[in-house]
């Protein structure tokens, strides 16, 4: 394998911007879960695991929110992302709706 | 008595199917019932649960959202409706039909439970009554003790 010599940049040169331009992450949306009286709490972990790659750990942990708190914030991003999202959770039953983060 | 395993990996991404000659009939039977409704009216109200309200704060941007996704999700439903229909029989699954399977049963399941009205604080009872709601009753209940283990099972090869 050949190392890859580091190449120096100075932080202000990858962080400074020209203008005004707002450089945070384009996540604005966000992606709910709520609690229905039909879905399997293990097919909801499932879903979770299999659309998103969460862990079993934070799986559960978003089902059991879901169940107990009667929501959960599953993922976010940009409006085309989570429209995408919000697809693939109505196509595997699970009620799910999105909202912008102002 | 080992608890019945009707669903079993096989390792290899293959799954056995083990089910009785009942459980298979009770599927053949009620899957054409929900690829008739689905294809004859999508907006029928009891199929609200397979299309939620994505934008309950916007009406148009909602309207939107159903235009984008509505025909996808129906064709996808219907896909493995008939994955199932054509497999009813079958002893032994691919991943990819294992899937559909999983869809197809929780479809139902939130057709039935629609109808049913059921509740989070809903049992189990066993019933000899063969009217229309104890029969779907049973059959609900039986698809969510089937959904477990096609979960079971799928959860196993991730």
């Amino acid at each position: 394998m050949t190392p890859v010599a580091p190449v120096e940049i100075a932080p202000s040169e990858v962080w400074e911007t020209t203008d005004d331009t707002d450089v945070r992450p384009d996540r604005p949306w966000k992606v709910i879960v709520w609690n229905d009286p039909i879905n399997l709490m293990s097919y909801v972990t499932f879903v979770f695991q299999k659309l998103f790659g969460y862990s079993k750990e934070k799986a559960t942990q978003l089902m059991l929110d879901v169940h107990y708190k009667g929501r959960a914030v599953v993922s976010d991003g940009p409006k085309e992302k989570a429209e995408m999202d919000v697809f693939r959770l109505h196509e595997h039953g699970l009620w799910a709706t999105m909202e912008h983060d102002d | 008595m080992a608890p019945r395993q009707p669903v079993v990996p096989n390792g290899d991404g293959t799954y056995s199917l083990n089910l009785r000659e009942e459980e298979r009939a009770l599927i053949a039977a009620i899957v054409p019932d929900l690829r008739g409704l689905l294809a004859d009216d999508p907006n029928d109200e009891m199929l609200t649960r397979l299309f939620p309200t994505a934008r309950p704060d916007d009406a148009e941007a909602e309207a939107e959202f159903r235009d984008m996704v509505r025909d996808e999700l129906v064709s996808k439903r219907l896909a493995r409706l008939d994955i199932v229909a054509e497999l009813a029989e079958a002893t032994a699954l691919d991943q990819e039909q294992l899937a559909a399977w999983m869809g197809a049963v929780n479809d139902i399941r939130l057709v039935l439970g629609t109808r049913l009205e059921v509740t989070e604080d809903d049992e189990f009872e066993e019933t000899d009554e063969a009217d229309a709601e104890s029969v779907a009753r049973s059959a609900y209940w039986y698809l969510g003790w089937l959904l477990e283990h096609l979960v079971e099972a799928s959860a196993s090869e991730l």
